[in-house]
């Protein structure tokens, strides 16, 4: 009799990485459709490209470090679609397959493949595009005109226009009203448009309501904790409040029975929150496992640093990138936050540093 | 009813309590028995019997003749066939001794109930009738009822826990001997003096609850006898049963890293091992005897039997329906901390609670991946550590690392390596990361007496000189 002798436990759980990536390819299912819906089938294309070349990518480099094929945990997948999501529905592809190659070989495979990663790769290829192609990638479109299945396939309606954050920053406007017009006709969008996607910005940061979905599920089952995005938003929104350009307190305490102060103090902390890439890179870039901390006090501090960096580009920056360049920065501090975090041992006094 | 504290951490496998409602059945047909012996923590006992000896059941085979040492009973009456070394379960040399039974159970004639007049008559008694912890641990239970001065336990708790999956025999001793529970418990507050018991189990266990309150209704305590009992339901977490969280449970004392129960007042007894005290008291029969839950897709019948001392595994499995397909897994104990066998022929010990055995199918354990620091696991950690961190020191040789994350905390309960995603051999890693440690501390304490040694021995000064071997 041939018996199995391995070490206690002898059970496992049934989650397994790839059982994880595939949960969160599903919640970006809805993003993907929408996507498809807002910019036509070019940005499905876009992403289709960079799947595959992410795949392939990652398949050549394992192979020619002389290590184990590891396509089959789908986190290439997964940084694929993610990369996609970050970049302007007009973008030539063969700069998408450029960003794909920096994403998996240079910041995930050169430092040691899947969990090794200081930074998130798809964030991180976004900056260095931005950088190595300024103007193609800040050519933002937005979809003209009504919705119509035809000519979202050719895709021939997409127009350039300024993303709602860029349009606010060259005017140098308040936010008060969303029917000002700033400049060359641009409109800022109602708040319904920026929730629903029509209007300009990346692939996948557009559709809010296609990324809540998605979120919610992967709340639901529990790939997500609600610590990180929850740290993340509610330190921005409180940022806005207090230090944005509409005084949110004041406005309140002023008159705090008047529904119509509670829509003008409420407008912008909820515009800026349905602006650019805030609520993609709070759900779905900032708790990546690998470059995130590991303990519960930790990525509440994480998701705090985040939103207040977030908060500093947005109002006293110049660049477009306030959530990538957030997300990025706490990356690198996440393994320093999680040796201050850590718990003391049951029992135990607190630790002393060795 | 005060509030019940909750460790953080601990994970939900499938409990998998199958054979909860099937009664015990008593196995007797076994042609032989090895009893191992050494079945306690400490030093083997000595054996008095030789090769032809006729022996009966209940009879001392093996003289425990230090004092953390317990004696070790023949479970069948027979004769002495052979005394040799044999491989346990955990891959150790122990000294065994065969016996052949005739079958016929002939009990040692001077077998009597004990009389007590005293704490140390009592604890002389826990210790001759062969008594150990039986929830697994195997510790003297003399011992752990003897606890230091000053440290006198002013709280007693039974652990009816059982959080192990599969793992029902405990409860199945109180749904059929609850009066010996109560028995034992009674005798023990009243020799050790300890002024109040809580009963803990977890509220997986229907009417554990109405078993034990049924119980103590019928008793009739005179004024001043020690009776304060509790029965108090857990929720249902694994490791709900290993002793610091049980302790934190029932009574929201922590035990610190490094120290025992004692400590903290507290003593802890598993429900089994507190009931033998009551049956010993009235039966006066030494341990002898164990009921082993016995569960696992390969069995045709899964269920619990009260088996002999020394009863080999592939016997038991025969003897309790036998095996439907070929067996490629054999656990001794639960599937969480249980060990893995290599054969199915070692005898059964008093610490033995369970035997697992399984098929192909779930004998599949995935390879590891690279870790996706997910913090799965220091969220499943009941000690607060950090497994991810403990597995990256032990594979990096670091010393500092591993101090740095007390390793030496700890319980190896396998919640985190349960979890992973990427299926890595947590435990394992720490478990060799606790050998490094105390490798290490060990070869720097020997360099330090070295180096003290040679100083020792510069010129000018008097005395030996010259290496020390250790």
């Amino acid at each position: 009799m041939k018996l199995e002798v391995s070490n206690s436990p002898h059970i496992r759980d049934r989650a397994t990485t790839a059982s994880i990536m595939r949960d969160v390819l599903l919640a970006l299912c809805p993003a993907v459709i929408a996507s498809g819906i807002i910019f036509g089938l070019r940005a499905v294309l876009m992403i289709l490209v960079s799947v595959l070349s992410c795949m392939i990518f990652e398949y050549l480099a394992r192979k020619i470090m002389k290590r184990e094929n590891t396509l089959f945990d789908l986190s290439a997948v997964v940084t694929g679609v993610l990369l996609a999501f970050n970049l302007p529905p007009t973008l030539p592809v063969y700069m998408v397959v450029i960003g794909a190659f920096f994403a998996i070989v240079i910041v995930k495979q050169m430092f040691g493949g899947i969990g090794n990663n200081f930074v998130n790769p798809a964030l991180t290829s976004r900056i260095f595009l931005v950088i190595a192609f300024p103007k193609a990638m800040t050519l933002w479109s937005a979809r003209e005109g009504a919705f119509s299945f035809l000519k979202s396939l050719s895709g021939a309606d997409l127009v350039s226009s300024a993303t709602p954050l860029a349009a606010l920053r060259n005017a140098s406007a308040d936010l008060v009203s969303s029917a000002t017009p700033l400049q060359d006709n641009y409109t800022l969008p109602s708040l319904l448009k920026l929730f629903l996607g029509d209007k300009a910005g990346s692939i996948g940061e557009v559709c809010i309501l296609a990324l809540l979905i998605g979120a919610a599920y992967l709340l639901a089952r529990k790939v997500i904790a609600p610590w990180i995005p929850l740290a993340y938003l509610g330190s921005f929104t409180l940022m806005v409040m207090l230090f944005g350009n509409t005084s949110f307190f004041e406005t309140i305490i002023e008159d705090p029975l008047s529904v119509s102060a509670w829509e003008t103090a409420l407008f912008e902390p909820t515009y800026m929150l349905l602006s650019g890439g805030l609520i993609l890179g709070a759900f779905f870039m900032a708790t990546d496992y690998v470059t995130s901390p590991i303990t519960r006090r930790g990525k509440i501090i994480f998701g705090i640093g985040c939103g207040l960096l977030t908060f500093l580009i947005r109002y006293y920056g110049n660049i477009a990138e306030g959530v990538s360049f957030s997300i990025i920065l706490m990356n690198i501090l996440a393994p320093n936050i999680d040796r201050l975090t850590m718990r003391k041992p049951f029992g135990g006094r607190k630790h002393e540093q060795v | 009813m005060k509030p019940v504290h909750a460790f953080l951490g601990g994970v939900h496998p499938k409990p998998n309590k199958n054979t909860d409602v099937l009664p015990s059945i008593r196995l007797n047909d076994f042609p032989e028995v090895e009893i191992l012996l050494q079945q306690h923590i400490g030093p083997p006992c000595a054996c008095v019997v030789a090769p032809g000896d006729y022996v009966y059941v209940g009879q001392l085979i093996g003289k425990a003749e230090h004092p953390m040492a317990v004696p070790i009973h023949s479970s069948v009456s027979g004769t002495v066939k052979e005394i040799h070394y044999v491989v346990s379960a955990i891959g150790a040399p122990v000294e065994s001794v065969r016996i052949e039974s005739d079958m016929k159970f002939n009990m040692l004639p001077s077998l009597s109930c004990p009389v007590i007049n005293s704490k140390e008559e009592f604890l002389a008694m826990v210790r001759s009738c062969g008594l150990v912890g039986l929830g697994g641990a195997s510790f003297p239970t003399h011992i752990k009822l003897s606890p230091p001065k000053g440290k006198e336990p002013d709280l007693l708790l039974i652990n009816a826990a059982e959080c192990e999956p599969y793992i029902t025999s405990d409860y199945r001793l109180i749904c059929e001997h609850p009066d010996q529970v109560i028995d034992g418990i009674l005798a023990v507050m009243k020799w050790i003096d300890i002024p109040r018991t809580i009963i803990g189990f977890e509220d997986n266990k229907p009417f554990v609850q109405k078993i034990f309150s049924h119980e103590l209704g019928k008793r009739v305590f005179k004024t001043g006898e020690k009776s304060d009992i509790q029965i108090r339901s857990l929720k249902t977490k694994y490791p709900q049963g290993a002793e610091k969280m049980l302790i934190y449970s029932l009574s929201g004392r922590k035990v610190p890293t490094g120290k025992l129960p004692h400590d903290v007042r507290v003593l802890v007894m598993n429900v089994t091992t507190v009931c033998f005290i009551g049956r010993y008291m009235k039966e006066g029969v030494p341990l002898v005897r164990k009921r082993i839950t016995l569960d696992g897709s390969a069995l045709n019948t899964p269920g619990n039997f009260n088996v002999p001392i020394g009863a080999k595994i592939k016997d038991v499995i025969a003897a309790a329906g036998g095996t439907r397909e070929e067996p490629r897994k054999i656990i001794m104990g639960g599937p969480m901390m249980g060990v893995a066998l290599d054969r199915d022929d070692c005898g059964i010990i008093k610490a033995n609670n369970a035997i697992l055995v399984f098929g192909s199918k779930e004998t599949k354990i995935p390879a590891e991946s690279p870790c996706i620091r997910c913090g799965r696991c220091v969220a499943a950690c009941p000690m607060n550590l950090m497994p991810t961190g403990i597995d990256q020191s032990t594979r990096a040789r670091d010393l500092n690392g591993l101090e740095f994350f007390h390793v030496m905390d700890c319980i190896e309960c396998g919640c985190c390596t349960y979890v992973c995603p990427a299926k890595r051999f947590l435990t394992q890693s720490i478990k060799n990361g606790k050998v490094f440690v105390k490798a290490e501390n060990a070869r720097l304490e020997r360099e330090k007496q070295l180096v003290t040694s040679l100083a020792g021995s510069l010129p000018g000064k008097e005395g030996q000189s010259g290496k020390q071997d250790q």
